[in-house]
């Protein structure tokens, strides 16, 4: 009866619908880059989040690393004063003897011995500082470093010079050794010979004044029993030379001795940071589901308010399926939009906080790409909706109503 | 009227009357109480060529029917064969692949897209026909040349008076050539001046082979259309032309 032939069914080229999915997002701009601003705060603040803790979690870990986690130390409880109680004098001998043990370094809190700048300050302003003595082989046991001036040596040992720890000298206001210095130790002059770096494993030799056990036991009353001994160990064997320490230190009250390992303290500070992460990747949470429900939002506005382009988009020849994929590339893509500056944000504010702190940047792949992929879910989700109605609006209506 | 391009080759031989559009017996019915009925059975031939005025006072039915010949519409009864298919029959897809390879529409309001330049909104016309973008916007060029607004392509339609977003919005139902185009009060929102271009532009492309029918209720447009279907309380009360111009 008609020689036109069967129409084709009508057809969108995938390459039409990125174009087309932005026809919204070019006429309304700010509204779309609001609407994008919401996920992008979300993803920005998970982004920095794993991005600052990922860092600084690695730079701790350097740090242990660096420092060894095969140093013990020996206590042997406090005395009712709060000092360090005393271990037996032959302690550090015999924990030399352990197999696997490689350094053994003994000190002795010095009870009653105060340190101060010069004779002039009053006695109780001692600056919570304590005096130790101890062994040239500190140094090396610990791996520890000099500031400047030199660690005392056998012969520096015998005589009134000290060496001061790093916050000790600090508090001493004694920056550094151009002009010779001496301090009022143990109510009498001592030549300070050298500073000390941080130790981070045995920070109670930061605030301390180390001096030899000969000058010890001659002007300060040492009695020879050392209260804090060290031990380097061959690093496979540290857990079951720990073990042993107690026994060895002291055969007749091991019960009382404590052998610590300061390492795990620090590891403790990288679990300790890992979990307060938790709740601000729960505020970025919720800021992520906020800015879903403000594109959900946007997009069913912009199905009403664009009633009439759905119908002229039909009346074109659109089928019911082109005009959902319309809304949802469109949501989708605003969605990418607010996921792309999240991760570029979160990721210049990661940077942001690492330089500042000398950390490496480092920013987990899973943040960048779940940070990605939780925005196109999003977007999914928050377009579905949306682009149900419009795929489900009868031509007919949209055009009359104007 | 500027320059008038030549018909395009598919233009129709002239002198074949092959029906483009058929409705049977239609009727359309909205449910609700009262339920309303604005077209009655309605029966009504357009051949291939014809310039048709579908023409009635507010409230006859006249949109509900162009709706019905766009297919954007079924009918609640009855039989609507858009060139040679029958639309209660098809899917949406097959539907939507009628209107976007065989059939142009104009709306009274328009409906240009802000945002694009006229080309591009000529150009989305060819969109659902999945059509490469550089072959849409060659179309688009020839289809706005026609009109006479070859210097006019790269112009949002803010820019535009309202007889060029007119004439923008019949290049876009024409961009595809299409076996019929149809036109909802398309001199509705222009001043007289305006009004006498486009009917002067529908009647020569009318000239040029293409097959229009424009609904309006405006008796003096009417008149300017080789035939004339007038419209009353969803019924066909006179056709002047009979489906044989």
């Amino acid at each position: 009866m008609s020689d036109h032939g069967l129409a084709p069914p009508s057809r969108l080229r995938p390459a039409d619908l990125l174009p087309v999915g932005t026809v919204g997002l070019r006429a309304r701009p700010v509204r779309a880059g609001l609407s994008a601003l919401g996920v992008a705060i979300g993803i920005a603040a998970i982004v920095a989040v794993l991005g600052i803790t990922r860092s600084s979690q690695a730079d701790l870990l350097a740090q242990i690393d660096l420092l060894g986690t095969n140093l013990l130390t020996v206590v042997n409880g406090r005395s009712m004063e709060g000092q360090e109680a005393e271990l037996p004098t032959q302690a550090g001998g015999m924990l030399g003897r352990v197999s696997g043990v490689q350094h053994v370094a003994p000190t002795a809190q010095l009870e009653g011995v105060n340190l101060y700048r010069t004779d002039k300050v009053p006695s109780f302003q001692s600056g919570a500082l304590a005096v130790r003595a101890c062994d040239p082989a500190l140094l090396a046991t610990l791996d520890g470093r000099v500031r400047s001036g030199t660690f005392l040596n056998p012969a520096t040992s015998r005589y009134p010079a000290t060496v001061l720890g790093h916050q000790a000298a600090r508090t001493l206001g004694i920056a550094t050794l151009d002009q010779p210095t001496r301090v009022w130790l143990g109510g009498r002059w001592f030549a300070v010979v050298g500073i000390l770096d941080p130790f981070p494993l045995a920070p109670e030799l930061d605030r301390s004044a180390l001096v030899g056990f000969p000058v010890a036991r001659r002007l300060l009353g040492y009695a020879g029993h050392p209260s804090r001994i060290y031990v380097r160990t061959d690093v496979d064997q540290t857990t079951a030379v720990s073990g042993l320490l107690a026994r060895t230190a002291d055969p007749q009250r091991p019960e009382q001795v404590q052998a610590s390992r300061p390492s795990d303290a620090l590891t403790a500070r990288v679990a300790a940071k890992s979990a307060s992460t938790s709740l601000f990747l729960g505020l970025g949470a919720v800021a992520l589901l906020v800015g879903g429900i403000g594109i959900a939002n946007v997009m069913v506005i912009g199905v009403l308010e664009r009633r009439s382009e759905i119908g002229l988009r039909r009346a074109l020849g659109a089928a019911r399926g082109h005009v959902a994929a319309q809304f949802l590339v469109e949501s989708l893509l605003l969605a990418t939009l607010g996921g792309v500056a999240g991760v570029a944000a979160g990721t210049a504010i990661t940077a942001g906080v690492a330089s500042r702190q000398q950390w490496t940047v480092l920013i987990p792949a899973v943040a960048v790409w779940g940070g990605l992929a939780a925005a196109l879910a999003i977007g999914a989700v928050a377009g579905l909706y949306p682009a149900m109605r419009a795929a489900r609006q009868a031509p007919t209506d949209a055009l009359r109503s104007v | 009227m500027t320059s008038i391009a030549p018909p395009p080759p598919t233009a129709p031989p002239v002198g074949v009357a092959t029906p483009v559009l058929e409705l049977d017996q239609v009727r359309k019915v909205y449910a609700g109480t009262p339920p309303v009925e604005p077209v009655r059975g309605v029966t009504l031939t357009v051949t291939q060529g014809e310039l048709v005025a579908v023409v009635g006072p507010s409230g006859s039915g006249k949109t509900t029917l162009l709706h019905l010949m766009a297919a954007l519409d079924r009918p609640t009864s009855g039989v609507v064969r858009v060139a040679g298919q029958t639309i209660g029959a098809l899917s949406d897809r097959r539907v939507s692949g009628l209107r976007a390879h065989r059939l142009g529409v104009v709306f009274q309001q328009f409906f240009l897209i802000e945002n694009l330049s006229a080309l591009d909104n000529v150009a989305t016309g060819l969109l659902y026909r999945g059509l490469p973008g550089a072959e849409r916007r060659r179309l688009a060029r020839q289809a706005l040349e026609r009109v006479g607004l070859g210097h006019r392509l790269g112009h949002r339609p803010t820019a535009l008076s309202g007889g060029e977003r007119q004439r923008v919005a019949i290049a876009r139902a024409l961009v595809g050539h299409p076996q019929v185009v149809l036109a909802d009060e398309p001199t509705g929102n222009l001043d007289s001046a305006a009004s006498a271009d486009l009917v002067a532009l529908l009647q020569a492309l009318n000239r040029q082979g293409v097959t229009l029918v424009v609904v309006t209720h405006d008796h003096g447009v009417a008149a300017a259309m080789a035939r004339q279907v007038e419209l009353r309380d969803g019924q066909v009360v006179r056709d002047s032309g009979g489906g044989h111009p």
